[in-house]
Protein backbone atom coordinates (compact mmCIF):
# COMPACT_ATOMS: atom_id res chain seq x y z
CA UNK A 1 0.00 0.00 0.00
CA UNK A 2 1.49 2.96 -1.11
CA UNK A 3 1.92 6.22 1.24
CA UNK A 4 0.89 9.71 0.92
CA UNK A 5 4.83 10.48 1.50
CA UNK A 6 5.95 8.50 -1.58
CA UNK A 7 3.42 10.09 -4.54
CA UNK A 8 4.70 13.63 -5.55
CA UNK A 9 3.98 15.71 -8.49
CA UNK A 10 6.73 12.86 -10.39
CA UNK A 11 4.87 9.81 -9.73
CA UNK A 12 3.77 8.21 -12.99
CA UNK A 13 0.11 7.33 -13.09
CA UNK A 14 0.85 3.48 -12.61
CA UNK A 15 1.41 3.99 -9.13
CA UNK A 16 -1.08 6.38 -7.86
CA UNK A 17 -3.89 4.83 -6.33
CA UNK A 18 -7.44 4.31 -7.75
CA UNK A 19 -9.53 7.31 -7.34
CA UNK A 20 -7.10 8.99 -5.39
CA UNK A 21 -7.61 7.07 -2.25
CA UNK A 22 -5.25 8.02 0.90
CA UNK A 23 -4.49 5.27 3.12
CA UNK A 24 -3.60 6.66 6.08
CA UNK A 25 -4.75 9.95 8.18
CA UNK A 26 -3.66 13.57 8.45
CA UNK A 27 -1.87 13.73 5.07
CA UNK A 28 -3.64 17.55 4.74
CA UNK A 29 -0.52 18.65 6.86
CA UNK A 30 1.96 18.22 4.54
CA UNK A 31 -0.44 20.59 2.00
CA UNK A 32 0.72 23.95 1.58
CA UNK A 33 -2.32 25.73 1.58
CA UNK A 34 -1.79 28.76 3.30
CA UNK A 35 -0.74 30.41 -0.22
CA UNK A 36 -4.59 31.48 -0.56
CA UNK A 37 -4.05 33.95 2.27
CA UNK A 38 -5.07 37.56 1.22
CA UNK A 39 -5.02 38.95 4.83
CA UNK A 40 -2.65 37.73 7.38
CA UNK A 41 -3.08 37.38 11.89
CA UNK A 42 0.33 38.76 13.41
CA UNK A 43 0.55 36.66 16.99
CA UNK A 44 1.60 39.29 19.91
CA UNK A 45 2.73 36.76 22.31
CA UNK A 46 3.43 39.71 25.18
CA UNK A 47 -0.48 40.16 24.82
CA UNK A 48 -1.55 36.87 25.12
CA UNK A 49 -3.61 35.11 28.21
CA UNK A 50 -3.60 32.10 26.97
CA UNK A 51 -7.48 31.76 27.37
CA UNK A 52 -7.19 29.67 24.33
CA UNK A 53 -10.40 30.66 22.63
CA UNK A 54 -8.91 31.21 19.11
CA UNK A 55 -7.85 27.59 19.36
CA UNK A 56 -11.14 25.72 18.60
CA UNK A 57 -12.36 28.62 16.41
CA UNK A 58 -9.54 28.37 13.93
CA UNK A 59 -11.49 26.83 10.79
CA UNK A 60 -7.95 25.35 9.83
CA UNK A 61 -6.54 24.38 13.16
CA UNK A 62 -3.70 26.50 12.28
CA UNK A 63 -2.61 27.65 15.90
CA UNK A 64 -0.83 25.14 17.40
CA UNK A 65 -0.73 24.82 21.19
CA UNK A 66 1.71 23.37 23.19
CA UNK A 67 2.08 22.77 26.98
CA UNK A 68 -0.52 24.45 27.43
CA UNK A 69 0.03 27.55 25.84
CA UNK A 70 -0.58 28.62 22.38
CA UNK A 71 2.30 28.97 19.67
CA UNK A 72 2.92 31.42 16.62
CA UNK A 73 -0.08 30.54 13.46
CA UNK A 74 1.07 27.77 11.64
CA UNK A 75 0.99 29.96 8.69
CA UNK A 76 1.17 26.93 5.90
CA UNK A 77 -2.46 26.42 6.71
CA UNK A 78 -3.77 29.48 7.79
CA UNK A 79 -6.59 31.20 5.45
CA UNK A 80 -6.37 35.03 6.96
CA UNK A 81 -9.88 34.69 7.34
CA UNK A 82 -9.57 36.50 10.84
CA UNK A 83 -11.72 34.77 13.10
CA UNK A 84 -9.29 34.26 15.53
CA UNK A 85 -8.84 38.07 15.77
CA UNK A 86 -12.50 38.44 16.14
CA UNK A 87 -12.96 35.93 19.33
CA UNK A 88 -9.35 37.22 21.03
CA UNK A 89 -10.70 39.13 24.17
CA UNK A 90 -6.93 40.43 24.61
CA UNK A 91 -4.72 42.66 21.53
CA UNK A 92 -3.03 39.37 21.07
CA UNK A 93 -4.01 39.30 17.44
CA UNK A 94 -4.41 41.78 14.40
CA UNK A 95 -4.59 41.40 11.12
CA UNK A 96 -3.04 42.92 8.20
CA UNK A 97 -3.05 42.86 4.56
CA UNK A 98 -1.56 40.84 2.25
CA UNK A 99 -0.97 36.63 2.21
CA UNK A 100 3.10 37.44 3.54
CA UNK A 101 3.80 36.74 7.06
CA UNK A 102 4.82 39.65 8.83
CA UNK B 1 -36.26 -23.45 -11.84
CA UNK B 2 -38.35 -21.81 -14.59
CA UNK B 3 -40.47 -19.19 -13.44
CA UNK B 4 -43.05 -16.38 -15.23
CA UNK B 5 -41.53 -12.96 -14.49
CA UNK B 6 -41.86 -9.78 -15.54
CA UNK B 7 -38.08 -7.90 -15.98
CA UNK B 8 -38.49 -5.74 -13.43
CA UNK B 9 -39.34 -8.38 -10.89
CA UNK B 10 -36.72 -10.88 -12.41
CA UNK B 11 -34.01 -8.34 -11.54
CA UNK B 12 -36.15 -7.83 -8.22
CA UNK B 13 -35.83 -11.25 -7.55
CA UNK B 14 -31.82 -11.43 -8.42
CA UNK B 15 -31.04 -8.44 -5.88
CA UNK B 16 -32.88 -11.06 -3.32
CA UNK B 17 -30.69 -13.90 -4.27
CA UNK B 18 -27.58 -11.72 -4.00
CA UNK B 19 -28.87 -10.15 -0.84
CA UNK B 20 -26.72 -7.12 -0.93
CA UNK B 21 -25.74 -4.97 2.11
CA UNK B 22 -27.64 -1.31 1.22
CA UNK B 23 -30.44 -0.45 -1.56
CA UNK B 24 -30.71 3.60 -2.13
CA UNK B 25 -34.49 3.09 -3.27
CA UNK B 26 -36.55 6.36 -4.91
CA UNK B 27 -39.43 5.19 -7.47
CA UNK B 28 -39.62 6.10 -11.13
CA UNK B 29 -41.47 4.87 -13.95
CA UNK B 30 -40.73 1.68 -15.23
CA UNK B 31 -38.45 1.02 -12.57
CA UNK B 32 -40.76 1.63 -9.81
CA UNK B 33 -41.05 -1.92 -9.17
CA UNK B 34 -38.15 -2.61 -8.64
CA UNK B 35 -37.10 -1.38 -4.75
CA UNK B 36 -40.94 -1.92 -4.43
CA UNK B 37 -40.77 -5.88 -5.23
CA UNK B 38 -37.54 -5.70 -3.03
CA UNK B 39 -39.47 -3.72 -0.13
CA UNK B 40 -41.50 -6.63 0.19
CA UNK B 41 -38.17 -9.26 0.49
CA UNK B 42 -37.34 -6.63 3.06
CA UNK B 43 -40.89 -6.56 4.83
CA UNK B 44 -40.54 -10.31 4.90
CA UNK B 45 -36.92 -10.84 6.25
CA UNK B 46 -36.05 -12.71 3.26
CA UNK B 47 -32.68 -10.36 2.75
CA UNK B 48 -31.07 -8.25 5.45
CA UNK B 49 -29.86 -5.10 3.07
CA UNK B 50 -30.43 -1.75 4.81
CA UNK B 51 -33.35 -0.50 2.38
CA UNK B 52 -32.55 3.13 2.81
CA UNK B 53 -35.95 5.69 1.21
CA UNK B 54 -34.50 8.39 0.16
CA UNK B 55 -35.86 12.12 -1.23
CA UNK B 56 -34.24 12.07 -4.93
CA UNK B 57 -32.20 10.12 -7.17
CA UNK B 58 -29.36 12.50 -6.34
CA UNK B 59 -29.65 10.88 -2.81
CA UNK B 60 -30.05 7.53 -4.04
CA UNK B 61 -26.66 7.43 -5.68
CA UNK B 62 -25.03 9.08 -3.10
CA UNK B 63 -26.33 6.31 -0.24
CA UNK B 64 -25.08 3.93 -2.32
CA UNK B 65 -21.54 5.98 -3.02
CA UNK B 66 -21.16 6.31 0.69
CA UNK B 67 -22.49 2.88 1.69
CA UNK B 68 -19.96 1.25 -0.69
CA UNK B 69 -17.26 3.21 0.57
CA UNK B 70 -17.67 1.87 3.89
CA UNK B 71 -17.62 -1.30 2.44
CA UNK B 72 -21.13 -2.50 1.94
CA UNK B 73 -22.33 -3.77 -1.59
CA UNK B 74 -24.97 -1.56 -2.37
CA UNK B 75 -27.51 -1.17 -5.32
CA UNK B 76 -29.87 0.63 -6.69
CA UNK B 77 -32.64 1.15 -9.96
CA UNK B 78 -33.88 3.90 -11.88
CA UNK B 79 -35.11 5.37 -15.18
CA UNK B 80 -35.28 8.38 -17.24
CA UNK B 81 -35.54 11.73 -15.32
CA UNK B 82 -34.03 9.92 -12.25
CA UNK B 83 -31.13 8.87 -14.00
CA UNK B 84 -30.06 12.27 -14.96
CA UNK B 85 -30.49 13.50 -11.52
CA UNK B 86 -27.86 10.97 -10.38
CA UNK B 87 -26.24 12.21 -13.13
CA UNK B 88 -23.09 14.21 -10.96
CA UNK B 89 -22.70 11.36 -9.05
CA UNK B 90 -22.69 8.77 -11.68
CA UNK B 91 -18.96 10.27 -11.98
CA UNK B 92 -18.28 10.38 -8.76
CA UNK B 93 -19.10 6.81 -8.17
CA UNK B 94 -17.07 6.09 -11.17
CA UNK B 95 -14.13 8.26 -10.66
CA UNK B 96 -14.03 6.95 -6.55
CA UNK B 97 -13.87 3.40 -8.07
CA UNK B 98 -16.85 2.47 -6.38
CA UNK B 99 -18.31 -1.06 -7.67
CA UNK B 100 -21.69 -0.12 -6.76
CA UNK B 101 -24.76 -1.45 -9.45
CA UNK B 102 -27.83 -0.03 -11.35
CA UNK B 103 -30.78 -1.49 -12.67
CA UNK B 104 -31.44 1.14 -15.64
CA UNK B 105 -35.06 0.44 -17.12
CA UNK B 106 -34.84 2.19 -20.23
CA UNK B 107 -36.80 5.19 -20.52
CA UNK B 108 -37.15 8.76 -23.01
CA UNK B 109 -35.71 11.39 -21.24
CA UNK B 110 -38.27 14.62 -21.10
CA UNK B 111 -39.12 16.85 -22.84
CA UNK B 112 -41.78 16.72 -23.97
CA UNK B 113 -42.36 13.98 -20.82
CA UNK B 114 -42.55 10.65 -21.96
CA UNK B 115 -42.75 7.29 -19.60
CA UNK B 116 -42.03 4.90 -22.61
CA UNK B 117 -38.65 3.12 -23.92
CA UNK B 118 -35.70 4.38 -25.87
CA UNK B 119 -32.49 4.74 -24.77
CA UNK B 120 -32.07 8.61 -24.28
CA UNK B 121 -31.36 7.99 -20.39
CA UNK B 122 -28.54 5.81 -20.41
CA UNK B 123 -26.51 6.92 -23.65
CA UNK B 124 -26.81 10.63 -22.03
CA UNK B 125 -24.51 8.89 -19.05
CA UNK B 126 -22.49 6.74 -21.63
CA UNK B 127 -19.51 8.97 -20.89
CA UNK B 128 -19.88 9.07 -17.23
CA UNK B 129 -17.31 5.88 -16.72
CA UNK B 130 -19.94 3.19 -15.68
CA UNK B 131 -19.89 -0.36 -17.37
CA UNK B 132 -22.86 -1.02 -19.48
CA UNK B 133 -24.69 -3.94 -20.43
CA UNK B 134 -27.83 -3.74 -21.94
CA UNK B 135 -30.45 -6.56 -22.18
CA UNK B 136 -32.39 -8.03 -25.10
CA UNK B 137 -35.51 -9.65 -22.38
CA UNK B 138 -36.00 -10.71 -19.16
CA UNK B 139 -34.03 -13.73 -18.85
CA UNK B 140 -30.87 -11.69 -20.17
CA UNK B 141 -32.28 -8.47 -17.83
CA UNK B 142 -31.80 -11.20 -14.60
CA UNK B 143 -28.49 -13.03 -15.79
CA UNK B 144 -26.98 -9.61 -16.71
CA UNK B 145 -27.44 -8.46 -13.16
CA UNK B 146 -26.07 -11.05 -11.25
CA UNK B 147 -22.79 -10.79 -13.73
CA UNK B 148 -22.68 -7.51 -12.59
CA UNK B 149 -20.66 -7.66 -8.98
CA UNK B 150 -18.01 -10.09 -10.78
CA UNK B 151 -17.42 -7.73 -13.43
CA UNK B 152 -17.61 -4.20 -11.32
CA UNK B 153 -16.00 -5.70 -8.02
CA UNK B 154 -12.76 -7.44 -10.10
CA UNK B 155 -9.83 -5.44 -8.54
CA UNK B 156 -8.38 -5.01 -11.83
CA UNK B 157 -11.72 -2.83 -12.54
CA UNK B 158 -12.94 -1.51 -9.53
CA UNK B 159 -16.11 0.40 -11.77
CA UNK B 160 -20.17 0.79 -11.95
CA UNK B 161 -22.15 -1.28 -13.54
CA UNK B 162 -25.41 0.01 -15.00
CA UNK B 163 -27.54 -2.79 -16.42
CA UNK B 164 -29.84 -1.89 -18.82
CA UNK B 165 -33.16 -3.00 -20.33
CA UNK B 166 -36.30 -1.33 -22.24
CA UNK B 167 -39.00 0.18 -20.17
CA UNK B 168 -42.37 -1.45 -20.38
CA UNK B 169 -40.92 -3.94 -23.12
CA UNK B 170 -38.66 -6.05 -21.09
CA UNK B 171 -39.76 -4.59 -17.08
CA UNK B 172 -43.76 -5.54 -17.50
CA UNK B 173 -43.75 -8.14 -20.09
CA UNK B 174 -44.05 -11.56 -18.26
CA UNK B 175 -41.98 -14.20 -19.95
CA UNK B 176 -41.05 -17.59 -18.71
CA UNK B 177 -37.27 -17.34 -17.37
CA UNK B 178 -34.80 -19.80 -15.70
CA UNK B 179 -33.51 -19.06 -12.28
CA UNK B 180 -30.34 -20.33 -10.78
CA UNK B 181 -30.45 -21.40 -7.38
CA UNK B 182 -29.85 -18.71 -4.49
CA UNK B 183 -26.70 -20.42 -3.19
CA UNK B 184 -25.61 -20.81 -6.96
CA UNK B 185 -25.92 -17.09 -7.52
CA UNK B 186 -24.23 -16.55 -3.70
CA UNK B 187 -21.26 -18.66 -4.94
CA UNK B 188 -21.23 -17.23 -8.08
CA UNK B 189 -20.67 -13.58 -6.80
CA UNK B 190 -18.98 -14.62 -3.63
CA UNK B 191 -18.21 -11.72 -0.50
CA UNK B 192 -17.37 -8.53 -1.14
CA UNK B 193 -14.13 -8.27 0.04
CA UNK B 194 -12.64 -4.45 -0.82
CA UNK B 195 -8.58 -3.74 0.15
CA UNK B 196 -9.58 -1.32 1.48
CA UNK B 197 -12.86 0.36 3.08
CA UNK B 198 -13.99 3.21 5.22
CA UNK B 199 -15.32 0.96 8.34
CA UNK B 200 -11.65 -0.99 8.10
CA UNK B 201 -10.65 0.18 11.47
CA UNK B 202 -6.62 -0.86 10.28
CA UNK B 203 -6.00 1.74 8.21
CA UNK B 204 -7.99 5.14 7.92
CA UNK B 205 -9.08 5.82 4.06
CA UNK B 206 -9.53 8.82 2.50
CA UNK B 207 -11.71 8.89 -0.88
CA UNK B 208 -12.52 10.99 -2.94
CA UNK B 209 -10.37 13.99 -1.84
CA UNK B 210 -9.54 17.27 -4.14
CA UNK B 211 -7.71 16.10 -6.87
CA UNK B 212 -4.98 19.01 -7.86
CA UNK B 213 -3.89 19.24 -11.90
CA UNK B 214 -0.91 17.60 -11.36
CA UNK B 215 -2.47 14.50 -10.26
CA UNK B 216 -5.39 14.64 -11.95
CA UNK B 217 -4.52 13.22 -15.43
CA UNK B 218 -2.93 10.45 -14.02
CA UNK B 219 -6.53 9.11 -11.99
CA UNK B 220 -8.53 9.44 -15.51
CA UNK B 221 -5.51 7.70 -16.63
CA UNK B 222 -6.19 4.51 -14.11
CA UNK B 223 -9.79 4.51 -14.75
CA UNK B 224 -9.62 4.58 -18.59
CA UNK B 225 -7.30 1.42 -18.28
CA UNK B 226 -9.89 0.33 -15.53
CA UNK B 227 -12.44 0.42 -18.51
CA UNK B 228 -10.16 -1.62 -21.16
CA UNK B 229 -9.26 -4.20 -18.62
CA UNK B 230 -13.36 -4.57 -18.17
CA UNK B 231 -13.52 -5.92 -21.34
CA UNK B 232 -11.58 -9.10 -20.51
CA UNK B 233 -13.22 -8.98 -17.00
CA UNK B 234 -16.59 -9.29 -18.71
CA UNK B 235 -15.28 -12.39 -21.07
CA UNK B 236 -14.64 -14.42 -17.58
CA UNK B 237 -17.40 -13.65 -15.96
CA UNK B 238 -19.60 -14.67 -19.30
CA UNK B 239 -17.56 -17.76 -19.07
CA UNK B 240 -17.85 -18.89 -15.73
CA UNK B 241 -21.72 -17.88 -16.09
CA UNK B 242 -22.08 -20.02 -18.97
CA UNK B 243 -20.57 -23.02 -16.53
CA UNK B 244 -23.69 -22.40 -14.19
CA UNK B 245 -26.48 -21.63 -16.59
CA UNK B 246 -25.24 -23.33 -19.52
CA UNK B 247 -26.57 -19.83 -21.35
CA UNK B 248 -23.86 -18.09 -23.27
CA UNK B 249 -22.75 -14.79 -23.28
CA UNK B 250 -20.05 -12.25 -25.16
CA UNK B 251 -19.50 -8.31 -25.59
CA UNK B 252 -22.32 -8.64 -28.58
CA UNK B 253 -24.59 -11.47 -29.91
CA UNK B 254 -23.77 -12.33 -33.90
CA UNK B 255 -27.25 -13.66 -35.01
CA UNK B 256 -26.82 -15.44 -38.12
CA UNK B 257 -23.56 -13.52 -39.40
CA UNK B 258 -21.59 -16.47 -40.67
CA UNK B 259 -22.09 -15.52 -44.26
CA UNK B 260 -24.07 -12.09 -43.95
CA UNK B 261 -23.40 -9.46 -46.71
CA UNK B 262 -26.25 -7.40 -44.95
CA UNK B 263 -26.71 -6.67 -41.63
CA UNK B 264 -27.97 -4.61 -38.64
CA UNK B 265 -26.16 -3.45 -35.61
CA UNK B 266 -29.13 -2.48 -32.41
CA UNK B 267 -29.50 -2.75 -28.61
CA UNK B 268 -32.09 -4.12 -26.59
CA UNK B 269 -35.48 -5.63 -27.05
CA UNK B 270 -36.03 -4.02 -30.62
CA UNK B 271 -33.14 -7.45 -31.29
CA UNK B 272 -36.27 -10.05 -30.91
CA UNK B 273 -38.22 -8.27 -34.35
CA UNK B 274 -34.71 -8.06 -35.96
CA UNK B 275 -34.20 -11.46 -35.60
CA UNK B 276 -37.55 -12.54 -36.89
CA UNK B 277 -37.02 -10.00 -40.07
CA UNK B 278 -33.70 -11.76 -40.24
CA UNK B 279 -34.98 -15.37 -40.83
CA UNK B 280 -37.76 -14.10 -42.94
CA UNK B 281 -35.60 -12.60 -45.44
CA UNK B 282 -33.21 -15.65 -44.97
CA UNK B 283 -35.85 -17.76 -46.01
CA UNK B 284 -36.02 -15.60 -49.42
CA UNK B 285 -32.55 -16.58 -50.00
CA UNK B 286 -30.96 -12.80 -48.25
CA UNK B 287 -28.09 -12.92 -46.71
CA UNK B 288 -28.92 -10.89 -43.39
CA UNK B 289 -27.94 -10.70 -40.50
CA UNK B 290 -27.96 -8.92 -37.00
CA UNK B 291 -25.28 -8.04 -33.91
CA UNK B 292 -27.15 -6.94 -30.84
CA UNK B 293 -25.23 -5.26 -28.63
CA UNK B 294 -24.59 -6.37 -25.32
CA UNK B 295 -21.73 -4.22 -23.56
CA UNK B 296 -22.22 -0.66 -25.01
CA UNK B 297 -19.49 0.94 -22.16
CA UNK B 298 -16.49 -0.58 -22.97
CA UNK B 299 -17.41 -0.14 -26.08
CA UNK B 300 -16.43 -3.46 -27.91
CA UNK B 301 -14.99 -1.97 -31.31
CA UNK B 302 -12.02 -3.75 -32.13
CA UNK B 303 -14.06 -7.34 -32.23
CA UNK B 304 -17.42 -5.32 -33.55
CA UNK B 305 -15.30 -4.69 -36.81
CA UNK B 306 -13.42 -8.17 -37.39
CA UNK B 307 -17.49 -9.14 -36.98
CA UNK B 308 -18.80 -6.90 -39.69
CA UNK B 309 -15.37 -7.09 -42.05
CA UNK B 310 -17.20 -9.46 -44.14
CA UNK B 311 -20.27 -7.27 -44.66
CA UNK B 312 -21.19 -5.61 -47.81
CA UNK B 313 -24.08 -2.72 -46.20
CA UNK B 314 -24.80 -1.94 -42.39
CA UNK B 315 -27.69 -0.38 -41.07
CA UNK B 316 -27.04 1.00 -37.46
CA UNK B 317 -29.84 1.54 -35.98
CA UNK B 318 -29.77 3.91 -32.98
CA UNK B 319 -32.79 3.97 -30.09
CA UNK B 320 -32.15 7.56 -28.88
CA UNK B 321 -31.28 11.00 -31.02
CA UNK B 322 -28.22 12.47 -29.40
CA UNK B 323 -28.86 15.28 -32.05
CA UNK B 324 -25.27 15.39 -32.92
CA UNK B 325 -27.06 16.16 -36.42
CA UNK B 326 -24.37 13.64 -37.40
CA UNK B 327 -26.09 10.38 -36.38
CA UNK B 328 -26.82 8.78 -33.29
CA UNK B 329 -24.71 7.88 -30.59
CA UNK B 330 -24.36 3.46 -31.69
CA UNK B 331 -23.73 5.18 -35.06
CA UNK B 332 -20.97 7.07 -34.44
CA UNK B 333 -19.05 4.43 -32.04
CA UNK B 334 -19.70 1.86 -34.52
CA UNK B 335 -18.72 4.42 -37.84
CA UNK B 336 -15.52 5.01 -35.62
CA UNK B 337 -14.58 1.20 -35.18
CA UNK B 338 -14.87 0.47 -38.94
CA UNK B 339 -12.80 2.81 -40.01
CA UNK B 340 -9.73 0.78 -39.29
CA UNK B 341 -10.90 -2.06 -41.74
CA UNK B 342 -9.27 -2.11 -45.28
CA UNK B 343 -12.64 -2.59 -47.05
CA UNK B 344 -15.40 -1.31 -44.94
CA UNK B 345 -18.89 -1.84 -45.83
CA UNK B 346 -21.50 0.83 -46.83
CA UNK B 347 -23.02 2.13 -43.45
CA UNK B 348 -25.83 3.64 -42.99
CA UNK B 349 -27.52 5.03 -39.57
CA UNK B 350 -31.59 4.75 -38.80
CA UNK B 351 -32.74 6.51 -35.82
CA UNK B 352 -35.79 4.23 -34.57
CA UNK B 353 -38.16 4.02 -31.26
CA UNK B 354 -38.18 6.92 -30.08
CA UNK B 355 -40.66 7.61 -26.22
CA UNK B 356 -41.76 4.15 -27.44
CA UNK B 357 -42.81 4.15 -31.01
CA UNK B 358 -43.23 0.85 -32.04
CA UNK B 359 -40.72 -0.73 -34.63
CA UNK B 360 -42.30 -3.35 -36.25
CA UNK B 361 -40.54 -7.05 -38.41
CA UNK B 362 -41.97 -4.97 -41.71
CA UNK B 363 -40.10 -1.98 -40.61
CA UNK B 364 -37.03 -3.89 -39.96
CA UNK B 365 -37.04 -5.80 -43.82
CA UNK B 366 -37.84 -2.02 -45.02
CA UNK B 367 -34.03 -1.33 -43.26
CA UNK B 368 -32.86 -4.48 -45.11
CA UNK B 369 -33.95 -3.52 -48.85
CA UNK B 370 -32.58 -0.23 -48.79
CA UNK B 371 -29.21 -1.55 -47.73
CA UNK B 372 -30.05 -4.36 -50.41
CA UNK B 373 -30.42 -0.99 -52.54
CA UNK B 374 -26.96 0.34 -51.90
CA UNK B 375 -25.49 -2.32 -52.59
CA UNK B 376 -27.19 -2.89 -56.04
CA UNK B 377 -26.48 0.70 -56.97
CA UNK B 378 -23.24 1.87 -55.17
CA UNK B 379 -25.44 4.66 -54.19
CA UNK B 380 -25.56 4.98 -50.25
CA UNK B 381 -27.85 8.36 -49.95
CA UNK B 382 -29.18 9.87 -46.89
CA UNK B 383 -26.85 8.65 -44.31
CA UNK B 384 -28.54 9.38 -40.90
CA UNK B 385 -32.08 8.95 -41.45
CA UNK B 386 -35.37 8.53 -39.19
CA UNK B 387 -37.92 5.50 -38.82
CA UNK B 388 -41.03 5.27 -37.87
CA UNK B 389 -42.69 9.10 -37.90
CA UNK B 390 -45.58 10.30 -39.80
CA UNK B 391 -44.07 12.00 -42.72
CA UNK B 392 -44.73 14.01 -45.88
CA UNK B 393 -42.23 12.00 -47.67
CA UNK B 394 -41.67 8.90 -48.36
CA UNK B 395 -39.07 7.35 -45.58
CA UNK B 396 -36.24 4.91 -45.78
Amino acid sequence: MISAKDINERTPWQDLTPGGEIYEPGTARFFDTGTWRTNTPVFHAEACKHCMLCVPFCPDSAIPVKDGKRLDFDYMHCKGCGICENVCPFPAITMVSGGAIK
Amino acid sequence: MSKPLSGNEAVAYAMKQINPDVMGAFPITPSTEIPEYFAQYVADGEVNTEYVTVESEHSSMSVCIAAQAAGARSVSATSSCGLALMYELLYVAASCRLPITLACVNRALSGPININADHSDSMGARDSGWIQIYAENNQEAYDNFIMAMPIGEAPGVRLPVMTCMDGFITSHAVENIELLETDAVRKFIGEYNPDNYLLKKENPLAVGPYDVSPYYMEHKMLQAEAMKAAKVRILEVAAAFENISGRHYSLFEEYRMEDAQLALVLIGSSAGTAKAAVDKLREDGVKAGLIKIRIFRPFPGEELARALAGTRAVAVMDKSEGFSANGGPLFAETRSALYDLKERPYLINIVYGLGGRDIKVGDIEKVFDRLMDITVTGEIGPVYSHIGQRSKEDIV
